[in-house]
């Protein structure tokens, strides 16, 4: 990870290498899907139909039917809004939560940052996963609880990021002249810390963002997360386990989708990386 | 403007700065010089009461406000606005992603300056740069035009004393004529209070009065600077006058 943050501004002409761009296509076409949803879907969203149970791909279900005679694509496609709508939350509340307790503990130093720094300690010694399942088990199963127990297991990397970037951020030349110019401390850590912090948490978020959509499957696979009827990708895949061996397209394709977004976020994040931080790049 | 007596400053319990006596008059320029280390500028540092993690002893009055037991607030008001610092690294001491009209604008609203358009544009005009450099970003002028924009900031700002640290050494020699040069002129012109830390004493000598030698730490020498500089008495004065080319 760069500690060098640069300007946002002065990175956006930069075109990024092929693989990134690739990343960033396959990332819109996953968004626009679920976005687009209730208009692409071939049939309606819940709308069993027992007669059409477990019928294979086909010119009438692209992708297949599932156990109730749901259609696989329907599914998917919706469950595309539930998978990213937890990414989104879950690393909006992580970011913001993060970076503002990061860049105060990066900025002020001394008592406050070991403050900080110990209660993400505290956080960090927990398995994540099995944090997150704790908390899952004792909350009512859905997504808002998926969304809370992710989060609180995140956040700390945001806080622990932020703060090393803070810290570097604020021995800069231009925040002593800030200081030297009477700037309040506030104002200096909103002004510039902040936004020059923020590069390499971007790059993070992007990284993260399939992380945390995999969390969410493994949450959703073990029952503590979404619940029928929501479509769910990881839920899908739950569901549809034991049938693997007979009716794979119900597991695989649900599958497949959650490989492809955590794989477009990971391409699109790495690709970030190198564009940020020159010496990473291998070309 | 300025006024030092027994400054010790200490980190950690060493002593980095020790100053017995340094003062600065309006119109006057004071030069500290010394070798990287010997506490130059640590001493500029104290004088803002920027000194952080620093236990600081002594008695330091800038613009007649006691810096050491002023309150916070107080200093922010001197900071900049009547003693303003000017850094070694110009670009790197102006913020990347601000456009330099945006920062001198933001400063002078900090320090409740009206008619702002009007004094910026006056005090670019004092350090000879052309307006059209408030819409460039810092990586878009000289190191020159930055030094000589950070001087104009502190003339918007009305800063009767000027800090300088090394404030040419990162320039090439050209551009650390112009920039001594404007120093030279608006000392003069507006009766500033120029306290300067250099190891450049052919900069020195060409703009300061009085100079202060520091060696680790303890100033070794002091006096008018035609004096110091033709008869040194300190064998460490005389050593640095024999390094110059």
């Amino acid at each position: 990870m760069t500690t060098d943050a640069q300007p946002l501004r002065r990175l956006l002409p930069r075109v990024p290498d092929r693989f990134a761009a690739f990343g960033a296509v396959l990332l819109a076409v996953v968004v626009l899907t679920a976005l687009l949803a209730p208009w692409l879907a071939p049939y309606p969203l819940d709308e069993p139909r027992p007669l059409e149970r477990l019928l294979p791909p086909s010119g009438a279900h692209w992708l297949g039917t599932d156990q109730v005679g749901r259609d696989v694509l329907t599914r998917i496609l919706y469950g595309g809004r539930t998978s990213l709508f937890i990414a989104v939350a879950v690393l909006g509340v992580s970011a913001v939560t993060g970076v503002t307790l990061g860049v105060v503990a990066g900025y002020a130093g001394g008592w406050v940052r070991d403050v900080i720094m110990r209660v993400t300690d505290v956080f960090l010694a927990f398995p994540a996963l099995l944090l997150s399942l704790a908390l899952a088990i004792v909350l009512q199963p859905g997504v808002n609880t998926v969304i809370l127990v992710i989060a609180v297991t995140w956040w700390p990397w945001y806080t622990r990021l932020a703060a090393s970037v803070a810290a570097s951020i604020a021995t800069r030349p231009y925040v002593d002249a800030a200081r030297c110019l009477g700037v309040p401390a506030p104002l200096i850590v909103v002004r510039h810390v902040l936004p020059n912090s923020l590069t390499p948490v971007l790059v993070q978020l992007s990284l993260d963002a399939g992380g945390v959509i995999l969390t969410s499957a493994a949450l959703s696979y073990l029952g503590l997360g979404a619940q029928e009827p929501t479509a769910e990708w990881g839920l899908m895949v739950q569901q549809g386990q034991t049938l693997f061996t007979t009716n794979w397209w119900v597991v695989t394709f649900p599958g497949l989708a959650i490989l492809v977004t955590a794989f477009a976020f990971n391409v699109l994040g790495e690709g970030l990386r190198n564009a940020l931080d020159p010496r990473r790049a291998v070309r | 403007m300025i006024e030092v007596r027994g400054l010790q400053v200490r980190y950690g319990g060493r002593l980095v700065a020790d100053v017995p006596e340094l003062d600065v008059a309006a119109g006057e320029c004071v030069a500290i010089v010394g070798e990287s280390g010997s506490g130059k500028s640590t001493t500029l540092l104290s004088l803002l009461g920027l000194t952080e993690h620093a236990e600081v002893s002594g008695r330091v009055r800038v613009c007649g406000v006691d810096v050491l037991t002023a309150s916070p607030r107080r200093l922010r008001e001197i900071r900049g606005a009547r003693a303003a610092l000017v850094m070694q690294s110009p670009q790197a001491a102006l913020a990347p992603a601000t456009r330099l009209g945006v920062l001198m604008r933001r400063a002078l609203r900090l320090h409740g300056r009206t008619d702002v358009d009007r004094v910026m544009a006056r005090a670019l005009e004092a350090v000879l740069l052309d307006p059209e450099i408030l819409r460039r970003y810092p990586h878009e002028v000289s190191g020159g035009q930055a030094q000589r924009f950070a001087v104009a900031l502190a003339i918007a700002l009305g800063a009767e004393v000027i800090l300088a640290d090394e404030p040419t050494s990162a320039l090439d020699v050209t551009v650390q004529a112009e920039v001594v040069g404007v120093l030279h002129r608006l000392r003069a012109e507006r009766d500033l209070a120029l306290l300067l830390v250099s190891h450049d004493l052919a900069l020195v000598s060409t703009i300061a009065d009085r100079v202060l030698v520091m060696k680790d730490g303890a100033v070794v020498e002091s006096g008018p600077a035609a004096e110091v500089l033709a008869r040194p008495s300190h064998p460490y004065t005389r050593e640095l006058l024999e390094a110059l080319p």
